[in-house]
């Protein structure tokens, strides 16, 4: 199948996301969109796969002009997209979530889609429990999932959106192994990422967006320097990590015990001081979160004790801990940390002063003003936050952090980020570093562990290993650790 | 485009009264009635005679109340069903007033309003902690509470607040004269009622725009968790925003007994707190709107009964009016959001 996209537009107010692009794609070829945050790589691929029509423009499939007006029109036509947030329903078990979205009768078909679940998972080496609950799966296991579902359903054309954040190495070895096996067998793979690495390993054509135009087009062999030129236009610039003294005891954590359904966290001790910055290491679901969690007051403990500036907070509620100093930047950013529906003016007026009854504007919107052009947010003051794209919602976030903390959390504060963005993210986190805030930070790139850590601690199956100073740690020991190995 | 745009508005805006109308001319046709006379019978029936336009104007003052209430609740994605309760908690609060002092109408009348805000705001509040502590979905604990109010105010009818003579289906004796407000001219309107009610709306208007109480309660119903780490208290500002609707329902049940019915009935709320829930979201849950709205379900209420003196149909005619204009209301706004803007009609 071929697929044209020509001179698709689409506006989200101000914001251009897709500014006239065209497009072509072959079977039998994994082609790569490159492109850093806010490039429109999403939107585009949204399009394509039925999720968001377009402003302007047509889909040509096989030279037939196509309208899509939902994904499941795009998905009989053959084209289906795996989301960077598997769109599954998690207290579903796997089968179900596979038989949820076939055709068939009213009646759900189990023992057909175990039948589907087995064969293909056979052929790509998935190993799928059919009976588990979504919600225990890992987020690579609902990205294999979700591509035997929409194999099942007979896609000729498959759309994977960053799909190496958040999984594991051998998940990402799979599944680079199945997208070689499908276009192979003759499927169009489009792959979305901003990594360049990943993007020449695996692609033999690559597209790269710039600010929702097309920037050039690439055939393998591809050359890192061009890639990188195109897709930022200049050449990066970096920001240097000075070395600090580093101050008083901030958070002093004992003999931590905290449990998830999942998962228990035990025997944590970890005492972090002014200016440091900690790397939490591990697979995802290896008790990171729940150590975060409980550290920013918004899971209790079931032992142990936190300390906050010599002060025992444990079990204190979460406006304590704020108080105290404490913030959490979460991952999922519309889910947890943003407010959709609500302008950014009315997010720094929610996160400013409070006191008082009617809102002041002008502060808000003298607040709003200064932290949009300093923190380089693309929007304006009453954009609302759901149209900004990944990246200028992390600086959002960011940007609504109070001016002076202690200790700061963040969970992938670069997830999704190209590496303009996330070396800039990191220019402004080292800053409050300097002044003398600790920083907790998980992340699954391990390069980025290295580069911006004191110190790092591996996690394994709920178990914290000893910080390790960064110094004295490679990336690949550090790889040796996730994996469980010598902890 | 623009003008196809405003087009396709202004069917949107209109649609569901076609929609209702075809409805309902449908069902006047089964039930053998001439559809344009009952209508006409509709119109003339609210609109006839300055007394009529009064009578509207009796049956917007609960409406606006409650609908005023439940735009708070609804900003914090609370569906505040409770707000029948809240009514009625009201006006037993008033009515325990001045079964229990006597004093001039200028002490009474003040403190009746009080009273009111109270007895409401303390059955709102219930349900605000029975839903933020207890875990309790508010729906259900609303209605829980609607029934134990009713039943309660049956058994003060029939029990301690019964006339000398007998209890009857009509309620306690009268109030003293001085806890009547004073009506307007001839009319059974209250000017203190309708200023109360245009202050609460114009009032709760100003505080979801204006205030941080507002926005908290606005990010709250749109993305509780975020509104949380945002540092916004969500226990305390749902319940006060259950209070602060169930103390406009209680003024609404207040007024009932001291300028409408000037006693208390057993059925004293008269369904104006559903009826707002329809209101507020036929409004789209936009004060703005909420006048208008009012305006329209006030007329139907009054000149509905029309039906059942001349032509001999069932006056709940009304209420199939005002329910189906809100169903077709959501259908369409539903299927507009559905085939959102496409460009054009699909190529084959």
């Amino acid at each position: 199948m071929k697929i044209q996209l020509r001179d698709i537009y689409k506006y989200f107010g101000p914001v251009r996301a897709n500014d006239g692009i065209s497009l072509e794609i072959e079977s039998g070829v994994i082609h790569g969109l490159l492109g850093e945050n806010g490039a429109g790589k999403t939107t585009l691929m949204k399009i394509l796969s039925g999720y968001q029509s377009a402003d302007r423009g047509t889909i040509l499939l096989n030279g037939r002009p196509v309208h899509f007006r939902s994904p499941a029109d795009a998905i009989a036509a053959g084209i289906g997209m795996l989301h960077q947030d598997p769109l599954d329903v998690p207290a579903f078990s796997a089968l179900e979530n596979l038989a949820l979205g076939s055709p068939g009768g009213p009646f759900l078909n189990r023992a057909r889609a175990r039948r589907t679940l087995e064969t293909l998972g056979r052929r790509f080496g998935f190993s799928l429990d059919p009976d588990a609950p979504v919600s225990s799966l890992t987020v690579g296991e609902r990205q294999q999932l979700e591509m035997v579902r929409l194999l099942a359903l007979g896609v000729r054309v498959i759309i994977l959106d960053e799909p190496t954040t958040g999984i594991s190495a051998p998940q990402k070895a799979l599944l680079f192994q199945a997208l070689h096996q499908l276009s192979q067998e003759g499927l169009a793979v489009i792959f979305v990422s901003h990594k360049l690495e990943e993007v020449q390993e695996l692609c033999s054509r690559v597209t790269v967006l710039r600010q929702g135009k097309v920037a050039g087009e690439l055939r393998a062999p591809f050359a890192t320097d061009e890639m990188v030129s195109l897709m930022f236009g200049q050449a990066l610039g970096t920001y240097g990590r000075r070395p600090i003294p580093l101050g008083e005891i901030i958070l002093q954590v004992e003999n931590l015990t905290v449990r998830s359904p999942r998962l228990e966290l035990n025997g944590v001790h970890l005492t972090v001081r002014a200016g440091e910055v900690i790397g939490l290491a591990g697979l995802e679901g290896s008790g990171q979160r729940l150590l975060m969690l409980a550290c920013a007051g918004l899971q209790k403990p079931h032992g142990g004790r936190i300390i906050l500036g010599g002060q025992d907070v444990t079990g204190r509620p979460y406006t304590t801990f704020l108080r105290h100093g404490v913030a959490f930047v979460p991952a999922a950013r519309l889910e947890e940390g943003l407010v959709p529906g609500l302008t950014l003016r009315e997010h720094f007026a929610l996160a400013g002063d409070t006191r008082g009854f009617l809102i002041r504007w002008d502060e808000a919107d003298a607040r709003a003003a200064q932290m949009i052009a300093d923190f380089n947010i693309v929007g304006q003051a009453d954009t609302r936050v759901e149209a900004l794209s990944g990246g200028n919602q992390q600086r959002a976030l960011l940007a609504l952090l109070p001016e002076r903390l202690r200790l700061l959390i963040l969970e992938h504060p670069t997830r999704g980020l190209d590496i303009a963005s996330s070396r800039w993210i990191w220019h402004r986190l080292l800053e409050r570093r300097e002044r003398g805030t600790a920083i907790l930070f998980t992340s699954t790139d391990l390069d980025e562990l290295v580069e911006y850590s004191d110190r790092i601690v591996v996690f394994s199956g709920g178990k914290m290993s000893a910080p390790l100073e960064t110094s004295r740690v490679t990336v690949e020991e550090l790889g040796y650790l996730i994996g469980g190995r010598g902890l | 485009m623009t003008w196809r745009a405003r087009l396709t508005q202004i069917g949107v805006a209109l649609a569901p009264i076609g929609l209702t109308l075809v409805m309902t001319m449908f069902i006047l046709l089964l039930a053998g009635a001439d559809p344009f006379e009952a209508y006409g019978n509709i119109l003339s029936g609210a609109f006839e005679s300055p007394k009529k336009i009064a009578d509207i104007a009796v049956a917007m003052v609960p409406l606006l109340l409650c609908s005023a209430g439940m735009l708070v609740t609804f900003a914090a994605g609370l569906w505040n069903i409770g707000v029948e309760g809240q009514m009625i908690a009201g006006a037993l609060m008033t009515t325990w007033l001045v079964e229990s002092l006597t004093a001039p109408a200028g002490v009474i009348l003040p403190l009746s309003v009080v009273a009111g805000l109270i007895g409401g705001a303390l059955w709102g509040l219930l349900v605000g902690l029975i839903r933020t502590y207890g875990g309790v979905n508010e729906i259900f604990a609303g209605l829980g509470m609607n029934f134990v109010a009713s039943a309660l105010t049956n058994y003060l009818i029939f029990g301690p607040w019964r006339p000398p003579d007998g209890a009857t289906m009509s309620g306690t004796d009268p109030f003293p004269p001085s806890a009547w407000m004073p009506l307007l001219g001839t009319t059974r309107a209250s000017l203190v009622s309708i200023l109360l009610s245009v202050i609460a709306l114009v009032g709760v208007w100003l505080v979801l725009r204006g205030t941080y109480w507002g926005l908290k309660l606005r990010a709250i119903g749109r993305n509780i968790r975020a509104a949380q780490r945002l540092g916004v208290s969500t226990h305390r500002n749902m319940i006060l925003a259950f209070i602060v609707c169930g103390a406009l329902a209680g003024l609404a049940g207040s007024l009932q007994t001291t300028a409408v019915y000037r006693r208390l009935i057993p059925q004293i709320s008269g369904g104006y707190g559903y009826l707002s829930q329809l209101v507020v979201l036929l409004s789209g849950l936009r004060a703005e709107w909420v006048p208008l709205v009012v305006f329209f379900f006030s007329a139907v209420q009054v000149g509905s009964p029309r039906l059942e003196l001349r032509m001999q149909l069932d006056s709940s005619m009304g209420g199939i009016l005002q329910a189906g204009i809100v169903l077709f209301f959501l259908l369409v706004r539903g299927f507009r959001e559905r085939w959102r803007a496409p460009e054009r009609p699909k190529e084959e």
